[in-house]
Protein backbone atom coordinates (compact mmCIF):
# COMPACT_ATOMS: atom_id res chain seq x y z
CA UNK A 1 0.00 0.00 0.00
CA UNK A 2 2.85 2.43 -0.73
CA UNK A 3 2.30 5.90 -2.20
CA UNK A 4 5.20 7.14 -4.31
CA UNK A 5 5.39 10.98 -4.29
CA UNK A 6 5.99 11.15 -8.09
CA UNK A 7 3.07 8.81 -8.71
CA UNK A 8 0.91 11.00 -6.48
CA UNK A 9 1.96 14.13 -8.42
CA UNK A 10 1.17 12.39 -11.74
CA UNK A 11 -2.25 11.33 -10.42
CA UNK A 12 -2.99 14.91 -9.27
CA UNK A 13 -1.86 16.26 -12.66
CA UNK A 14 -4.10 13.78 -14.46
CA UNK A 15 -7.00 14.75 -12.20
CA UNK A 16 -6.43 18.43 -13.08
CA UNK A 17 -6.45 17.43 -16.77
CA UNK A 18 -9.73 15.54 -16.63
CA UNK A 19 -11.59 18.01 -14.39
CA UNK A 20 -10.17 20.95 -16.38
CA UNK A 21 -11.79 19.54 -19.52
CA UNK A 22 -15.07 18.59 -17.82
CA UNK A 23 -15.67 22.02 -16.28
CA UNK A 24 -13.43 24.16 -18.52
CA UNK A 25 -15.60 24.06 -21.66
CA UNK A 26 -18.61 25.39 -19.78
CA UNK A 27 -16.46 27.97 -17.99
CA UNK A 28 -14.99 29.27 -21.30
CA UNK A 29 -18.38 29.48 -23.01
CA UNK A 30 -19.72 31.52 -20.12
CA UNK A 31 -17.04 34.13 -20.71
CA UNK A 32 -17.18 34.20 -24.50
CA UNK A 33 -20.75 34.19 -25.75
CA UNK A 34 -20.89 31.86 -28.78
CA UNK A 35 -22.34 33.01 -32.10
CA UNK A 36 -25.36 31.29 -33.75
CA UNK A 37 -22.91 29.47 -36.06
CA UNK A 38 -21.09 27.99 -33.05
CA UNK A 39 -24.42 26.96 -31.57
CA UNK A 40 -25.37 25.19 -34.81
CA UNK A 41 -22.04 23.36 -34.87
CA UNK A 42 -22.55 22.32 -31.23
CA UNK A 43 -26.05 20.99 -31.97
CA UNK A 44 -24.40 18.38 -34.22
CA UNK A 45 -21.60 17.59 -31.77
CA UNK A 46 -23.29 14.90 -29.64
CA UNK A 47 -23.75 12.60 -32.63
CA UNK A 48 -20.53 13.45 -34.47
CA UNK A 49 -18.51 13.00 -31.25
CA UNK A 50 -19.72 9.44 -30.71
CA UNK A 51 -19.22 8.65 -34.40
CA UNK A 52 -15.64 9.95 -34.11
CA UNK A 53 -15.05 7.71 -31.12
CA UNK A 54 -16.57 4.57 -32.60
CA UNK A 55 -15.51 4.64 -36.28
CA UNK A 56 -11.69 4.58 -35.78
CA UNK A 57 -11.97 2.09 -32.88
CA UNK A 58 -14.00 -0.31 -35.02
CA UNK A 59 -12.01 0.32 -38.21
CA UNK A 60 -8.65 -0.29 -36.52
CA UNK A 61 -10.01 -3.48 -34.98
CA UNK A 62 -10.55 -6.83 -36.68
CA UNK A 63 -13.45 -9.26 -37.29
CA UNK A 64 -13.94 -9.40 -33.50
CA UNK A 65 -14.75 -5.65 -33.33
CA UNK A 66 -16.70 -5.58 -36.62
CA UNK A 67 -19.04 -8.43 -35.73
CA UNK A 68 -19.31 -7.30 -32.10
CA UNK A 69 -20.32 -3.78 -33.21
CA UNK A 70 -22.85 -5.11 -35.75
CA UNK A 71 -24.44 -7.38 -33.13
CA UNK A 72 -24.52 -4.51 -30.59
CA UNK A 73 -26.26 -2.19 -33.13
CA UNK A 74 -28.76 -4.90 -34.10
CA UNK A 75 -29.53 -5.50 -30.41
CA UNK A 76 -30.32 -1.80 -29.78
CA UNK A 77 -32.52 -1.79 -32.87
CA UNK A 78 -34.47 -4.87 -31.70
CA UNK A 79 -34.67 -4.26 -27.93
CA UNK A 80 -34.30 -0.47 -27.58
CA UNK A 81 -32.19 -1.26 -24.51
CA UNK A 82 -28.74 0.17 -23.83
CA UNK A 83 -27.72 -2.68 -21.50
CA UNK A 84 -28.29 -5.79 -23.68
CA UNK A 85 -25.98 -4.65 -26.51
CA UNK A 86 -23.06 -4.61 -24.04
CA UNK A 87 -23.61 -8.31 -23.36
CA UNK A 88 -24.58 -9.50 -26.85
CA UNK A 89 -21.85 -7.41 -28.51
CA UNK A 90 -19.15 -8.64 -26.13
CA UNK A 91 -20.41 -12.24 -26.37
CA UNK A 92 -20.28 -12.04 -30.19
CA UNK A 93 -16.75 -10.54 -30.07
CA UNK A 94 -15.75 -13.28 -27.65
CA UNK A 95 -17.11 -16.01 -29.95
CA UNK A 96 -15.18 -14.61 -32.93
CA UNK A 97 -12.08 -14.45 -30.72
CA UNK A 98 -12.48 -18.12 -29.73
CA UNK A 99 -12.74 -19.25 -33.37
CA UNK A 100 -9.50 -20.71 -34.73
CA UNK B 1 -23.87 30.17 -23.22
CA UNK B 2 -26.72 32.13 -21.66
CA UNK B 3 -29.98 30.31 -21.14
CA UNK B 4 -32.16 33.43 -21.00
CA UNK B 5 -34.16 32.40 -24.08
CA UNK B 6 -34.17 28.69 -23.30
CA UNK B 7 -37.54 27.09 -22.41
CA UNK B 8 -35.97 25.94 -19.11
CA UNK B 9 -34.92 29.50 -18.08
CA UNK B 10 -35.94 30.17 -14.48
CA UNK B 11 -37.37 26.67 -14.04
CA UNK B 12 -34.32 24.57 -13.19
CA UNK B 13 -34.24 22.86 -9.78
CA UNK B 14 -31.79 20.52 -8.02
CA UNK B 15 -33.71 18.06 -5.84
CA UNK B 16 -33.72 14.56 -4.40
CA UNK B 17 -36.39 13.61 -6.94
CA UNK B 18 -34.04 14.46 -9.82
CA UNK B 19 -31.18 12.65 -8.10
CA UNK B 20 -33.33 9.50 -7.77
CA UNK B 21 -34.45 9.84 -11.40
CA UNK B 22 -30.79 9.79 -12.44
CA UNK B 23 -30.10 6.91 -10.06
CA UNK B 24 -32.78 4.82 -11.76
CA UNK B 25 -31.25 5.48 -15.18
CA UNK B 26 -27.72 4.50 -14.22
CA UNK B 27 -27.64 0.64 -13.91
CA UNK B 28 -26.76 0.11 -17.62
CA UNK B 29 -24.03 2.76 -17.24
CA UNK B 30 -22.63 1.04 -14.15
CA UNK B 31 -22.51 -2.22 -16.11
CA UNK B 32 -20.92 -0.35 -19.02
CA UNK B 33 -18.21 0.90 -16.67
CA UNK B 34 -17.42 -2.59 -15.39
CA UNK B 35 -14.97 -3.53 -18.17
CA UNK B 36 -13.33 -0.07 -18.01
CA UNK B 37 -12.82 -0.33 -14.25
CA UNK B 38 -11.61 -3.92 -14.26
CA UNK B 39 -9.17 -3.32 -17.11
CA UNK B 40 -7.93 -0.09 -15.47
CA UNK B 41 -7.21 -1.99 -12.24
CA UNK B 42 -5.56 -4.85 -14.12
CA UNK B 43 -3.34 -2.47 -16.11
CA UNK B 44 -2.39 -0.44 -13.04
CA UNK B 45 -1.36 -3.60 -11.21
CA UNK B 46 0.62 -4.82 -14.21
CA UNK B 47 2.57 -1.52 -14.29
CA UNK B 48 3.51 -1.62 -10.63
CA UNK B 49 1.03 0.80 -9.07
CA UNK B 50 0.01 -0.06 -5.52
CA UNK B 51 -3.65 -0.69 -4.70
CA UNK B 52 -3.71 2.71 -2.94
CA UNK B 53 -2.29 4.50 -6.02
CA UNK B 54 -4.66 2.75 -8.43
CA UNK B 55 -7.63 3.59 -6.18
CA UNK B 56 -6.59 7.24 -5.77
CA UNK B 57 -6.28 7.55 -9.55
CA UNK B 58 -9.79 6.23 -10.24
CA UNK B 59 -11.18 8.33 -7.38
CA UNK B 60 -9.62 11.63 -8.53
CA UNK B 61 -9.13 11.26 -12.30
CA UNK B 62 -12.29 9.24 -13.02
CA UNK B 63 -11.64 8.87 -16.75
CA UNK B 64 -11.27 5.26 -17.86
CA UNK B 65 -9.91 5.80 -21.37
CA UNK B 66 -7.40 8.46 -20.23
CA UNK B 67 -6.20 6.29 -17.35
CA UNK B 68 -5.82 3.27 -19.65
CA UNK B 69 -3.72 5.21 -22.15
CA UNK B 70 -1.47 6.73 -19.45
CA UNK B 71 -1.12 3.42 -17.58
CA UNK B 72 -0.22 1.62 -20.80
CA UNK B 73 3.01 3.65 -20.96
CA UNK B 74 3.59 3.96 -17.18
CA UNK B 75 7.24 3.44 -16.17
CA UNK B 76 8.90 4.38 -12.87
CA UNK B 77 9.80 7.19 -12.38
CA UNK B 78 6.70 8.47 -14.16
CA UNK B 79 6.73 11.73 -16.16
CA UNK B 80 4.26 14.00 -14.36
CA UNK B 81 3.97 16.38 -17.34
CA UNK B 82 3.39 13.65 -19.91
CA UNK B 83 0.80 11.90 -17.74
CA UNK B 84 -1.04 15.20 -17.10
CA UNK B 85 -0.99 16.27 -20.77
CA UNK B 86 -2.18 12.85 -21.93
CA UNK B 87 -5.08 13.00 -19.49
CA UNK B 88 -5.90 16.50 -20.79
CA UNK B 89 -5.75 15.38 -24.43
CA UNK B 90 -7.79 12.21 -24.05
CA UNK B 91 -10.47 14.20 -22.22
CA UNK B 92 -10.63 17.11 -24.70
CA UNK B 93 -14.04 15.93 -25.87
CA UNK B 94 -15.43 17.02 -22.48
CA UNK B 95 -14.59 20.64 -23.41
CA UNK B 96 -17.19 20.39 -26.18
CA UNK B 97 -19.69 18.48 -24.08
CA UNK B 98 -19.91 20.70 -20.99
CA UNK B 99 -21.35 23.81 -22.71
CA UNK B 100 -24.33 21.82 -24.02
CA UNK B 101 -25.49 21.35 -20.42
CA UNK B 102 -25.79 25.14 -20.00
CA UNK B 103 -29.64 25.15 -19.90
CA UNK B 104 -29.27 23.29 -16.58
CA UNK B 105 -25.89 24.43 -15.25
CA UNK B 106 -26.49 28.19 -15.72
CA UNK B 107 -29.05 27.87 -12.95
CA UNK B 108 -27.10 25.54 -10.65
CA UNK B 109 -24.65 27.19 -8.24
CA UNK B 110 -21.56 26.35 -6.21
CA UNK B 111 -20.59 22.79 -5.31
CA UNK B 112 -23.66 21.34 -7.04
CA UNK B 113 -22.47 22.69 -10.38
CA UNK B 114 -18.86 21.53 -9.99
CA UNK B 115 -19.83 18.11 -8.63
CA UNK B 116 -22.14 17.79 -11.65
CA UNK B 117 -19.25 18.43 -14.02
CA UNK B 118 -16.92 16.18 -12.02
CA UNK B 119 -19.16 13.15 -12.47
CA UNK B 120 -20.05 13.89 -16.11
CA UNK B 121 -19.11 11.03 -18.42
CA UNK B 122 -20.13 10.41 -22.04
CA UNK B 123 -23.17 8.33 -21.19
CA UNK B 124 -24.88 10.32 -18.46
CA UNK B 125 -24.12 13.46 -20.46
CA UNK B 126 -26.01 11.99 -23.46
CA UNK B 127 -28.92 11.01 -21.19
CA UNK B 128 -28.92 14.48 -19.58
CA UNK B 129 -29.11 16.13 -23.01
CA UNK B 130 -32.23 14.05 -23.72
CA UNK B 131 -33.66 15.22 -20.38
CA UNK B 132 -32.96 18.86 -21.30
CA UNK B 133 -34.47 18.40 -24.78
CA UNK B 134 -37.66 16.97 -23.28
CA UNK B 135 -37.90 19.89 -20.83
CA UNK B 136 -37.03 18.06 -17.59
CA UNK B 137 -36.09 20.83 -15.10
CA UNK B 138 -34.25 18.79 -12.41
CA UNK B 139 -30.49 19.14 -12.88
CA UNK B 140 -29.68 16.72 -10.02
CA UNK B 141 -30.26 13.98 -12.62
CA UNK B 142 -26.61 14.29 -13.75
CA UNK B 143 -25.22 13.77 -10.23
CA UNK B 144 -27.75 10.99 -9.54
CA UNK B 145 -26.64 9.07 -12.60
CA UNK B 146 -22.97 10.03 -12.19
CA UNK B 147 -22.09 9.35 -8.54
CA UNK B 148 -22.96 5.60 -8.70
CA UNK B 149 -20.79 5.29 -11.82
CA UNK B 150 -17.94 7.06 -10.01
CA UNK B 151 -18.16 4.84 -6.91
CA UNK B 152 -18.60 1.62 -8.88
CA UNK B 153 -15.69 2.57 -11.18
CA UNK B 154 -13.53 2.86 -8.05
CA UNK B 155 -14.75 -0.52 -6.76
CA UNK B 156 -14.19 -2.17 -10.16
CA UNK B 157 -10.66 -0.73 -10.26
CA UNK B 158 -9.92 -2.27 -6.85
CA UNK B 159 -11.38 -5.59 -8.06
CA UNK B 160 -9.27 -5.45 -11.23
CA UNK B 161 -6.11 -4.69 -9.25
CA UNK B 162 -6.75 -7.67 -6.95
CA UNK B 163 -7.56 -9.88 -9.97
CA UNK B 164 -4.36 -8.72 -11.64
CA UNK B 165 -2.22 -10.72 -9.26
CA UNK B 166 -4.34 -13.83 -9.94
CA UNK B 167 -5.03 -13.81 -13.72
CA UNK B 168 -3.23 -12.32 -16.71
CA UNK B 169 -5.42 -10.66 -19.40
CA UNK B 170 -4.06 -10.71 -22.97
CA UNK B 171 -4.00 -7.30 -24.73
CA UNK B 172 -6.54 -8.31 -27.42
CA UNK B 173 -8.95 -9.94 -24.98
CA UNK B 174 -12.65 -9.47 -25.92
CA UNK B 175 -13.34 -8.15 -22.41
CA UNK B 176 -11.93 -4.85 -23.71
CA UNK B 177 -14.67 -4.77 -26.38
CA UNK B 178 -17.40 -4.29 -23.75
CA UNK B 179 -16.28 -0.67 -23.37
CA UNK B 180 -16.64 0.00 -27.10
CA UNK B 181 -20.00 -1.81 -27.24
CA UNK B 182 -21.49 0.78 -24.85
CA UNK B 183 -20.51 3.58 -27.24
CA UNK B 184 -21.76 1.72 -30.34
CA UNK B 185 -25.11 1.18 -28.64
CA UNK B 186 -25.47 4.92 -27.95
CA UNK B 187 -25.19 5.78 -31.67
CA UNK B 188 -28.72 4.68 -32.51
CA UNK B 189 -30.57 6.95 -30.02
CA UNK B 190 -28.28 9.80 -31.19
CA UNK B 191 -29.47 9.55 -34.80
CA UNK B 192 -31.93 12.40 -35.46
CA UNK B 193 -32.70 11.60 -39.09
CA UNK B 194 -31.35 12.12 -42.59
CA UNK B 195 -29.96 15.58 -41.76
CA UNK B 196 -27.31 13.79 -39.66
CA UNK B 197 -26.06 11.56 -42.50
CA UNK B 198 -23.59 13.94 -44.16
CA UNK B 199 -22.18 15.38 -40.87
CA UNK B 200 -21.74 11.83 -39.50
CA UNK B 201 -19.91 10.67 -42.65
CA UNK B 202 -17.59 13.70 -42.43
CA UNK B 203 -17.01 13.06 -38.69
CA UNK B 204 -16.19 9.39 -39.25
CA UNK B 205 -13.85 10.13 -42.17
CA UNK B 206 -11.96 12.93 -40.40
CA UNK B 207 -11.70 10.92 -37.17
CA UNK B 208 -10.33 7.94 -39.09
CA UNK B 209 -7.71 10.10 -40.83
CA UNK B 210 -6.58 11.92 -37.68
CA UNK B 211 -6.45 8.68 -35.67
CA UNK B 212 -3.89 7.42 -38.19
CA UNK B 213 -1.84 10.64 -37.99
CA UNK B 214 -1.90 10.94 -34.17
CA UNK B 215 -2.31 7.45 -32.70
CA UNK B 216 -2.67 7.07 -28.93
CA UNK B 217 -4.36 10.45 -28.40
CA UNK B 218 -7.97 11.60 -28.52
CA UNK B 219 -7.39 14.38 -31.07
CA UNK B 220 -9.30 12.33 -33.66
CA UNK B 221 -12.43 12.53 -31.48
CA UNK B 222 -12.15 16.31 -31.17
CA UNK B 223 -11.29 16.76 -34.88
CA UNK B 224 -14.08 14.47 -36.09
CA UNK B 225 -16.69 16.01 -33.78
CA UNK B 226 -15.83 19.58 -34.86
CA UNK B 227 -15.52 18.70 -38.58
CA UNK B 228 -18.87 16.92 -38.47
CA UNK B 229 -20.46 19.89 -36.67
CA UNK B 230 -18.96 22.24 -39.28
CA UNK B 231 -20.38 20.07 -42.05
CA UNK B 232 -23.78 20.34 -40.35
CA UNK B 233 -23.48 24.14 -40.31
CA UNK B 234 -22.56 24.23 -44.03
CA UNK B 235 -25.46 21.90 -44.80
CA UNK B 236 -27.92 24.19 -43.02
CA UNK B 237 -26.54 27.31 -44.77
CA UNK B 238 -26.85 25.46 -48.08
CA UNK B 239 -30.44 24.33 -47.70
CA UNK B 240 -31.66 27.70 -46.37
CA UNK B 241 -30.98 29.55 -49.68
Amino acid sequence: MHLDPWNLLAILGMAAGSFGCRAGGYWLFNRFNPSPAVRTVLSYVPGTLFVSYVVPAVAHGGPKEWIGAAVALLTVKLTGSLIWPIFTGTAAAWLVWLLP
Amino acid sequence: MTASHHPLAGKVVFTRVGFLRGLRACPPLVVGGLPFGLVTGLTAQAHGLSLLEASLMSLLVFAGSAQLIVLGTWVAPVSVLSASLTSLTVNLRFLLMGPLLAPWMDQVRGWRRWLSFFCMIDHNWALSLKEIETGQPDAAYLVGSGVPIWISFLLFTVTGHVMGSLVATAPGHPLFFAALATFVALLLPMWRGRSDLMPWLVAGGVALGVSQLLPGTSWHIVAGAVAGGGAGLLRERWTRV
